[in-house]
């Protein structure tokens, strides 16, 4: 069992095995892998807990219910597959701050979290908007051979490889 | 299909958890859980996001056309819009790079210890999706619904039968997938 404590597989043999889980999925139920509509739901959960049964009412959440469902179980079991991989692997370790972002911008904290904030704020409502995310566009419509979900990885990779340009060859040079 | 198997609520919750459990082993082993690695993909100098997500786009579009073929699953296309797949696309991407992971990379991260992941973009993401979901309803008309194509894949635009783009759409993929590797990249 010594490729379950190797630190990285080839990316070949992860594809191949989220490809494989993707039958699965389908098959068994019914439902092609994606994880931004738990964050949704989540903050309906939170929302709930304040504004009580009046959170129900929004139009959103009559649609995708703050409720356990398949795909919040998805997001929870991706917390624990990869802690039992980084634990295997002898990489787990609680860090701040990345390395690529520490050599450019420094390795104080506070400005990692408030970007990590505000990207989070762009991405978990853009994912929204568009309806999916990496995996649910990125993979899952891809395979599908849906139209929206190729046309979204477009504007992914575009938003994204230019916005990265600009923070780490120009604000970072 | 198994259609009682997915009726089963209760059930269906833990083969969501296991599906799970079977993704972020995958993606943590794959070292996308990194912000180094997705900054990397988003830089151009580091490939194995897009051989990740590729081999499995190859091998998922393969196995799921053909468990549909067989009558054993089903196709569950997204609707799309150019107001909705290409505004929301760019400002998903925006926000990717500005984060550094995406909401199945950040689980991911978050289990195997990235704080920045679980205090920072987690809070951010929860901001961002509860944003959308209240504003939605004002945003509909003026830009979701506008350039609406519904769930098109691109056998129904093309008007043929999907393997028909399953298996050119393979072999580009592969061989974009071998150029990468024989270019060093």
């Amino acid at each position: 069992m010594e490729w379950l404590r190797m630190q990285q597989w080839s990316p070949y043999a992860v594809g191949i095995g989220i490809g494989i889980l993707s039958w699965l999925t389908f098959v068994l139920s019914d439902k092609p892998i994606g994880c931004s509509t738990a964050f949704a739901r989540f903050s309906g959960m939170i929302e709930r807990l304040f504004r009580g049964e009046k959170t129900l009412e929004k139009p959103y959440f009559k649609q995708y219910a703050p409720a356990l469902t398949w795909d919040v179980m998805l997001v929870v079991g991706i917390v624990i597959g990869a802690f039992a991989s980084a634990l295997l692997s002898g990489q787990f370790r609680l860090t701040w701050v990345p390395s690529l972002w520490a050599a450019t911008f420094g390795s104080a904290y506070f400005p990692r979290v408030l970007v990590a904030v505000i990207g989070g704020v762009l991405m978990g409502a853009g994912a929204r908007w568009a309806d999916g995310c990496t995996s649910g566009h990125g993979i899952s419509g891809t395979l599908q051979l849906a139209v929206s979900s190729w046309i979204a990885v477009a504007g992914f990779l575009a938003g994204g490889i230019v916005t990265a340009f600009i923070i780490f060859r120009i604000f970072g040079a | 299909m198994l259609t009682k198997l997915h009726t089963n609520r209760r059930l269906q919750l833990v083969l969501g958890l296991l599906a799970g459990i079977a993704f972020g082993f995958l993606l943590q082993k794959g070292g996308v859980t990194n912000y180094d690695v997705i900054l990397g993909q988003l830089l151009l100098t580091d490939f194995t996001m897009l051989k990740v997500m590729l081999s499995a786009v190859v091998t998922g579009m393969i196995g799921v056309h053909a468990l549909r073929s067989l009558g054993l699953a089903r196709l569950h296309p997204k609707s799309g819009s150019v107001g909705r797949t290409v505004v929301g696309g760019l400002i998903f991407g925006v926000g990717f790079a500005v984060l550094g992971y995406c909401p199945g990379t950040i689980s991911g991260a978050i289990g195997q210890g990235s704080l920045d992941a679980l205090i920072g973009g987690t809070v951010g993401i929860l901001v961002g999706s509860w944003l959308f979901a209240t504003f939605s309803p004002k945003l509909q008309k003026p830009v979701l619904s506008k350039g609406d194509f519904g769930p098109l894949t691109l056998p129904e635009l093309l008007k043929v039968n999907a393997w028909v783009v399953v298996v050119p759409a393979a072999v580009i993929l592969t061989t974009f997938l071998f150029a990468l590797e024989r270019f060093g990249w």
